[in-house]
């Protein structure tokens, strides 16, 4: 592989706190060489690719921490490599995969088969979070150690909560040792027992509501958990402003604590679900537009740490339901980026915040040589038009599942090349 | 041509105070024809009404068919009752499979908020929501209004206490809609287990107590509790919801001397009403039955002769 060149490029590199137009040098072995104002003065080296980057922003590769794939078990919904070429389009550099899959991942052999995967056929790096209890069922730990040492980078129960707390007080205790995270969804599975949020729109529609104590009464327990143990904690997915009210408190307990939030709670609300659009029946349930505000809100002051895409295919089996039947979940790699441009576009949240909490944050909390354009590092860059104008189609999507909330939408701003290890592997 | 801007009847909202009155004008219309002595029209000879229930409803369905028989339609009964299969993907399927086989008119009841509405983007025909879920129950609000304004004259200004497990109830949400459409003043009386949330933002008002509730009300319409639900789970006992919301003759003195005592059926003695006030002078439970026929009459002929039936792709 030669040199690779982009020139006259806006650098945006939150961990270098770094917005600056210049130049990066991509070297033979698929590393940052330089990326900066200053690399403009260097010479271009020999037989580089040279790509005028003008009006671009380059920016680290994003990193997605919350990724659902089908594979194995469900191929038909959605496999490792499919995942990473939708990974690719929407400037997705690494994400990290659950393991609810069939079999789960809780083992070592299934961890290693899913990296061997990932390394034959995915186009960008596919990290693995391995199940925290066995076949996530809650009871027993897994082999946490062994499974960090076979590549997992998080240990979840995927969409599952975990009721025994005493058994996450163990985990937690144990994980220490290791330094692993532990990151949890959070539904209180009697409160929880709704198919969308609780409030009038619920009840006309007739369904079952969640009610907010669903996911902050067991974020509570979690957070205290994790200040009595002094574990590395991280809540995947929360909802509503009260979760990030705990989030502070415990911070300001000393807790090792971190949050994230997938997209669609950032850019939709429970009215968009109409008349029983199955699309947008999620886990947690879309909140109230206030609550989408508080979110934003919490996002932009860094109370919330990353947002997820929390990527979940679904086919039409488990889709073209009456809506209390239907499956949650909603594809999102291919949009993440765009829908979150949006909060750029609207001025509410700095476009440095945006990408560190899309790449250089969630690369820091689960510890992946990624997130950054520091030299040395690996190439893994994604080149942004903050401006281009695109429609979502159902067609363009690459993942297998095409359940995407934002069909139809008008998007400006999109990934129009990504490079993975200096390579390019999308290129509109 | 009729003026009746809507292909299905999937639920009361959507409908104007114009579409309300013109069905129930219709169905004033529908129980002359039911009771003379010649039942049968030809309407709807030659069309084809499948009724799809996925819950058990004797009565409702018995009420549709012979809705659909007295207009001359072909009636078909499909009862799926509570299969192992899953019960949404049963719905699809079956609906693809009826749909080729070319109804003018599907009545379908289900079990799940939402079904009729998913059923209508697929099927060729009109869907009328015999019940989904708690959502709505949109004849049934029809024939408690047809009653209502046959006895009391009119719809607007009457005061209406909805009593019961207003939480789990399609007829609930329906009545609500449909009263607060027509300028009635609705309110809500049950323990506060059985009331939606956001309940006060229905366009209700909302009571704990029967007598306060029932005070000077025009209508008091009971619902049916379920049986899974009051041991317990949502209320303490049978003893103790009857002793609080139970209508007997005791708590029925709260309201107008002329009130009327409406129950959508099927009744539980002695939970929520009394046979004393069921079997009453003021009860039109029997009432309501008959005009359940007649909205159902005027809901199918006005779907399929308001719009274009003929020759379909």
């Amino acid at each position: 592989m030669s040199h690779t060149v982009l020139k006259n490029v806006r650098i945006i590199d939150p961990s270098r706190n770094l917005d600056e137009t210049g130049t990066i040098v991509i070297g033979d072995d698929g590393r940052i060489l330089a990326a900066s104002s200053q690399a403009q003065n260097q010479g271009t080296p020999d037989g580089a690719t040279v790509r005028d980057c003008r009006g671009l922003v380059a920016v680290p590769g994003l990193v997605d921490a919350r990724v659902y794939v089908g594979e194995p078990g469900a191929e038909h919904r959605e496999t490792i490599e499919s995942a990473s070429r939708a990974a690719a389009a929407g400037g997705v550099t690494s994400f990290i995969m659950m393991p609810d899959t069939n079999p789960v991942l809780d083992d070592i052999a299934l961890v290693e088969f899913v990296q061997k995967t990932a390394r034959d056929k995915a186009i960008v790096n596919v990290h693995t979070a391995a199940a925290l209890t066995k076949g996530l069922a809650g009871h027993e730990m897994t082999e946490i150690g062994l499974l960090q040492g076979a590549g997992a980078v998080a240990f979840t129960n995927g969409r599952h909560g975990l009721s025994d707390s005493l058994l996450l007080r163990r985990a937690m205790t144990y994980a220490r040792e290791l330094d692993a995270v532990i990151s949890l969804e959070l539904r209180e599975k009697y409160l929880g027992n709704g198919v969308m949020n609780e409030g009038l729109f619920a009840s006309w529609l007739g369904l079952s509501g969640v009610p907010k104590e669903a996911e902050l009464i067991p974020l509570e327990r979690d957070l205290r958990i994790a200040g009595l143990t002094r574990a590395k904690y991280h809540a995947a997915k929360i909802s509503v402003p009260e979760s990030a009210e705990a989030m502070r408190v415990a911070r300001n307990r000393g807790a090792n604590v971190t949050c994230g939030i997938s997209i669609n709670h950032l850019s939709l609300n429970e009215n968009d679900i109409g008349e029983y659009r199955t699309f947008f029946k999620l886990s947690p349930p879309l909140r109230t537009e206030d609550d989408r505000m508080g979110m934003v809100e919490a996002l932009a002051d860094g109370t919330i740490d990353i947002i997820v895409s929390s990527h979940d295919p679904q086919d039409v089996d488990t889709k073209r339901l009456p809506f209390a039947d239907a499956a949650d979940g909603a594809v999102g790699m291919e949009t993440m980026l765009a829908a979150a441009l949006r909060l750029h576009h609207s001025g509410q949240v700095p476009l440095m915040r945006l990408i560190d909490a899309m790449s250089t944050r969630p690369a820091q909390i689960f510890g992946l040589d990624a997130g950054t354009l520091k030299p040395g590092s690996r190439a893994d860059i994604t080149l942004v038009d903050l401006d281009e104008p695109w429609l979502v189609a159902e067609g363009m999507l690459r993942s297998r599942s095409k359940n995407t909330p934002f069909e139809d939408a008008r998007f400006s701003g999109r990934a129009v090349a990504t490079y993975v290890g200096g390579k390019c592997v999308h290129t509109l | 041509m009729v003026f009746f801007p809507h292909r299905h009847l999937l639920g009361i909202k959507g409908l104007t105070e114009p579409d309300i009155t013109f069905l129930l004008d219709k169905a004033d219309e529908a129980v002359k024809i039911s009771r003379q002595r010649e039942k049968k029209t030809s309407t709807l000879r030659g069309l084809t009404q499948i009724n799809l229930f996925f819950e058990a409803s004797t009565r409702t369905q018995a009420s549709f068919e012979l809705a659909g028989k007295r207009l001359g339609a072909d009636v078909m009964n499909m009862s799926v009752g509570n299969s192992s299969v899953s019960k949404g993907e049963t719905l699809i399927d079956t609906a693809m499979t009826l749909n080729a086989m070319r109804p003018d008119v599907l009545v379908l009841r289900h079990s799940s908020a939402g079904a009729a509405a998913l059923l209508a983007q697929k099927v060729a025909c009109s869907v009328v929501n015999a019940g989904d879920g708690q959502h709505e129950h949109p004849t049934q609000a029809l024939l408690d209004a047809l009653t209502i304004r046959r006895a009391k004259g009119k719809l607007s200004r009457i005061i209406v206490a909805i009593c019961g497990d207003v939480l789990h109830s399609r007829v609930a949400r329906s009545n609500i809609l449909l009263l607060n459409a027509m300028g009635a003043r609705v309110r809500v009386v049950a323990p506060a287990t059985l009331l939606p949330s956001g309940i006060a933002q229905m366009g209700v008002e909302v009571f704990h107590s029967m007598e306060e509730g029932l005070k000077d009300a025009d209508v008091v319409m009971m619902l049916r509790l379920q049986r899974e639900r009051m041991s317990g789970s949502f209320v303490p006992s049978v003893r103790e919801y009857f002793h609080f919301y139970g209508l007997d003759a005791e708590k029925l003195k709260a309201a107008k001397e002329d009130a009327l005592v409406m129950h959508p059926g099927p009744m539980n003695r002695g939970v929520e009403i009394a046979s004393e006030v069921a079997d009453g002078p003021q009860s039109v439970i029997e009432s309501q039955v008959e005009m359940g026929v007649a909205v159902r009459m005027a809901v199918m002929e006005t779907l399929l002769t308001s719009h274009d039936h003929g020759e379909r792709a």
